[in-house]
């Protein structure tokens, strides 16, 4: 009887058995993995006419640095770009899904999309995946209302602040803004506070590293400024560790010499 | 009953609403946190639904702003299709609904305040499990612990509008030196028929009051 109804079960419909066994497993002490998650420093600051976002550009696989050079400022719309911080993979496809709908929407209505628009779009994708998609995002543009900076959360949380940091290296980051941050600041002042903080991050975050990456955006017009700082570039050797030719001994080896063919040798012509 | 998930960000919060005749005062602390970090020292906690109804929210940052997002959609579907605003009670009960029907999954502590032609000003509590209670005055939150006490012994029904905004200043601030989880400035909205008022009093500005 049991049997019967064990099999009339999973006749169809979805099967658990994986769940409790895992559950299991775990309770006897079995590490299910994790997903990578990136080191980063981001951050993001409103200033006099628009905003400006950076990121660091170290992207780490536990300990290993698996990109020196990536890109972490995401585009999203002409006028609107993303920083990502968490999970690369899932940073990387949701500000892509949001792009495409960001494009089909200005199609639609004929206008340029706000940034509160792709913020929406953002924290309700993150929202309904409750945290599962491992996403922290900050958020610049700038609209017909004016400059938007935004920080979204992996759970679907927002908040609308003048500056923002995120990643590992936020708290290095934040140190810099809470000291240095003032209101209408220039667009030159804005950029060196923004690279300060990113460098405070890459120098005192062991997930944070490599370059300076920044982004300001103004009305009508964007400067994705990649590698904007490099504080890490290799440089010139001390000395010369080039050798001179011949310098260590090597074995060339040679034909030994062939006793003569005398028939094939022969002169035959005559 | 819902928990913060790992890394969720949190609103350990002190936030609080009381009636006068005429309208509601409604006041909120200002800190959201991640762990031991704090997110954001100015967060505006105090949500509004519509033009004379606030909410104000307490729990995970996410469920109550997915909550109030929600609720703001269907009362602004509400005026077009019925060409009034919603009163507060149908706020509050919308409110309600959701946070009952989802209760497993959410982690919301929600006070609605508000000023409607039937009521006047008025007052609900919507606490974890998903109930509705309408109080001449409610407080929130993990700091509001601390204040019951406070709260029970100052509050008298019929405070003018001025002393209800002492009321929720001078509770609120009490609940933020005693609660780590709340802090920064106090935010306040007076709701009435004419309209909302907001204002907040910075971290160096709130009353006196013993510091040991």
């Amino acid at each position: 009887m049991q049997l019967q109804t064990e099999q009339l079960q999973s006749a169809a419909g979805f099967k658990f058995d994986n769940v409790k066994r895992n559950q299991l497993l775990a309770d006897k002490g079995l590490k299910l993995s994790t997903a990578k998650k990136t080191g980063t420093t981001i951050v993001g600051l409103v200033f006099k006419d628009g905003v400006v976002l950076g990121a660091d550009t170290r992207a780490t696989s536990g300990p290993i640095v698996a990109d020196k050079n990536c890109e972490k400022i995401h585009y999203l719309a002409p006028n609107m770009y993303c920083c990502g911080a968490g999970t690369a993979a899932d940073t990387e496809f949701t500000t892509n899904m949001v792009s495409s709908q960001i494009a089909l929407h200005s199609l639609d209505t004929g206008r340029e999309a706000r940034v509160v628009t792709a913020m929406t779009m953002l924290k309700q994708h993150l929202f309904r995946h409750q945290g599962y998609i491992g996403a922290s995002l900050i958020l610049g543009g700038y609209d017909v209302t004016g400059p938007h900076l935004f920080s979204i959360h992996p759970h679907g949380s927002t908040d609308k602040l003048p500056y923002l940091t995120d990643g590992s290296g936020s708290l290095a980051a934040m140190s810099m803004f809470e000291s240095r941050w003032r209101p209408s600041m220039s667009r030159e002042e804005a950029i060196e506070l923004v690279k300060d903080a990113i460098e405070a991050g890459i120098f005192n975050d062991m997930g944070s590293g490599s370059n300076v990456d920044v982004c300001v955006i103004t009305q009508g017009n964007v400067e994705y400024l990649r590698g904007y700082s490099r504080p890490n570039q290799r440089v010139e050797k001390e000395q010369s560790y080039t050798f001179a030719r011949g310098t260590t001994e090597y074995y060339v080896p040679r034909a030994a010499p062939q006793p003569a063919e005398v028939a094939s040798a022969m002169d035959t012509s005559a | 009953m819902a928990t913060l998930k790992p890394g969720e960000i949190s609103m350990g919060t002190t936030i609080m609403a009381v009636e006068f005749n005429g309208g509601v005062v409604v006041g909120a602390d200002s800190r959201t946190t991640s762990g031991p970090y704090i997110v954001n020292r100015v967060t505006d906690k105090l949500t509004k639904v519509h033009d004379n109804i606030y909410c104000c929210r307490s729990g995970s940052a996410a469920d109550t702003q997915a909550i109030a997002d929600i609720v703001k959609y269907y009362l602004d579907l509400y005026c077009s299709q019925h060409g009034e605003a919603p009163t507060v009670k149908i706020a509050a009960t919308l409110f309600q609904e959701i946070c009952y029907q989802n209760r497993s999954q959410l982690l919301a502590g929600i006070i609605i305040g508000g000023w409607d032609k039937q009521e006047g000003g008025s007052v609900y509590n919507i606490p974890l499990g998903g109930s509705l209670h309408r109080e001449p005055f409610s407080i929130g939150g993990s700091g509001s612990g601390y204040i019951y006490g406070y709260c029970d012994k100052v509050f008298r029904p019929d405070m003018s509008k001025e002393e209800c905004i002492e009321f929720v200043k001078n509770s609120v601030s009490l609940a933020m030196t005693r609660d780590g989880s709340s802090g920064g400035v106090v935010r306040l909205a007076v709701i009435t028929k004419d309209g909302v008022e907001r204002s907040f009093i910075s971290g160096d500005q709130l009353p006196e009051q013993y510091l040991g």
